[in-house]
């Protein structure tokens, strides 16, 4: 049976009908704190529930714990701080009790309740979360640029931000209720920012092979120049599940969320979003959420030891490579044979071809998929 | 056949002797946290019905509207 929440509750701050209607004219009169692309889809994660047990972002307490302890307060793991930073200047006035409206654009996403002000420490964020303050570190330099002080408190949901995949957002309501009807007991979830390679189909066929069904949920939204766009991922992976999966083995839908690139920490906090999606099983690979060379290659295995009481099971897979001997796709612990016969994906490889419009081969990526990105005069974010 | 312990209803549960002879010797051995075999039956089959009986979180009615939207993008 699919997975407990986080917590043990899956939370719900999306306010509707005579309510919304209500606030959203309340929210007119309040403050307005305007937030990043990126803030709003946390906004939106925090009310649908991807965030269990967080009701809105985090107080001190909460923050301080996650920072040292990578547990809440109450002790439930957590590993990633999830706050709104804001500048002295936004919130001059208001004080701990005041309510602020949140604001996308144009868009009025949010009522929240300031229940702490704090000062945070930038570098030491980092020291913790990236395990290193190298400015070179995207995740590093995105938080450096972040404004001095951290607003903590609840939030009522009064719009979505908007979706461009709205196709193929799902949210852990939906996908609990499609898992049961679906009638899989065992989910594995698979986490990805890339255009799916032959290494990657190994893998979640891998996880398959030992569970009901494959949940692929890539993440759309911030990421670092030269990773691919997300309309890329996403017809990339169209053209390998129609043309490779059995039918009705898959359930494919994007998850709106900054990539951090920490490495460790952000596959527990990846793996707790599947959770609460409903997956039993979460599939961690090779340099799970790395970057260049801040972690070592299966250093986000080790943190899984940390936490027994996660609450959902990490798919340990080694990274895979085709072996002219074994005639297939095979990983390090399966096959026997030395290194003259093995062909790494390697992905800086793949993404000079797809740069210079040379097609890939066979074994590195499905045709299908090849013919998706090449069709893309830039598929990289810039 | 049910009877009365302390005013909650109980009934006969039958399990091979092989399980009843580790049950008594588990309790036997958990420094008094199960005072009989009973107390430690009951107690794992809590355990056990409270994993597998999911409180749902959607009603019926949110459940036929979600499906709605499945049917509609192709998940069903």
């Amino acid at each position: 049976m699919v997975s407990k929440p986080h917590g043990g509750k899956l939370v719900n701050r999306v306010v509707t009908g005579r309510r919304r209607e209500y606030l959203l004219k309340e929210a007119k009169e309040l403050r307005k704190v305007s937030v990043s692309e990126s803030l709003a889809a946390d906004v939106s994660n925090i009310a649908h529930g991807v965030y269990s047990p967080l009701e809105g972002f985090m107080v001190y307490n909460d923050y301080y714990h996650v920072l040292y302890d990578m547990r809440l307060a109450n002790d439930i793991p957590w590993t990633i701080p999830i706050v709104l930073d804001v500048s002295r200047e936004e919130i001059s006035g208001l004080k701990e009790g005041d309510d602020i409206a949140i604001v996308f654009k144009n868009t009025m996403l949010a009522i929240m309740e300031i229940e702490d002000i704090y000062k945070w420490d930038k570098k030491e964020f980092c020291k913790k979360v990236f395990k290193t303050v190298d400015v070179r570190h995207p995740g590093v330099a995105k938080t450096m640029r972040r404004k001095e002080l951290l607003i903590g408190g609840s939030i009522y949901l009064l719009n979505d931000v908007p979706e461009p995949f709205e196709r193929y957002r799902l949210w852990p309501i939906e996908t609990r209720v499609l898992f049961e009807a679906k009638r899989w007991r065992t989910i594995a979830g698979f986490q990805t920012r890339n255009v799916p390679h032959r290494g990657h189909e190994y893998v979640q066929k891998a996880a398959l092979t030992f569970v009901d069904g494959l949940f692929v949920n890539p993440l759309v939204g911030w990421k670092k120049p030269r990773d691919y766009k997300d309309e890329v991922i996403v017809r990339a992976y169209e053209a390998l599940i129609e043309n490779y999966y059995p039918k009705d083995s898959v359930v494919f839908s994007v998850l709106r969320m900054e990539m951090r690139y920490a490495g460790p920490r952000e596959a527990i906090l990846h793996a707790i979003v599947r959770k609460n999606f409903g997956c039993t099983h979460f599939i961690v690979g090779r340099d799970h959420a790395g970057v260049g060379n801040f972690y070592g290659p299966y250093e986000a295995w080790d943190i899984f030891n940390e936490f027994p009481d996660l609450g959902i099971i990490p798919m340990f897979i080694r990274e895979a490579f085709y072996c002219m001997k074994c005639g297939g796709f095979v990983n390090e612990k399966i096959c026997p044979h030395e290194e003259e016969y093995r062909v790494k994906v390697s992905g800086t490889k793949l993404r000079k071809m797809i740069l210079s419009k040379e097609k890939p081969p066979e074994y590195m990526m499905r045709p299908e998929v090849v013919e998706v990105i090449l069709n893309f005069e830039n598929p990289f974010v810039e | 056949m049910g009877f009365k312990i302390m005013g909650e209803e109980k009934v006969t549960v039958h399990i091979s002797k092989e399980l009843y002879e580790k049950a008594k010797k588990y309790v036997e051995e958990s420094e008094g946290e199960f005072k009989s075999v009973d107390e430690f039956v009951e107690f794992v089959l809590k355990e056990v019905l409270s994993e597998e009986v999911e409180e749902k979180v959607f009603t019926k009615e949110e459940e036929e509207k979600i499906k709605e939207r499945l049917r509609a993008l192709g998940y069903i």
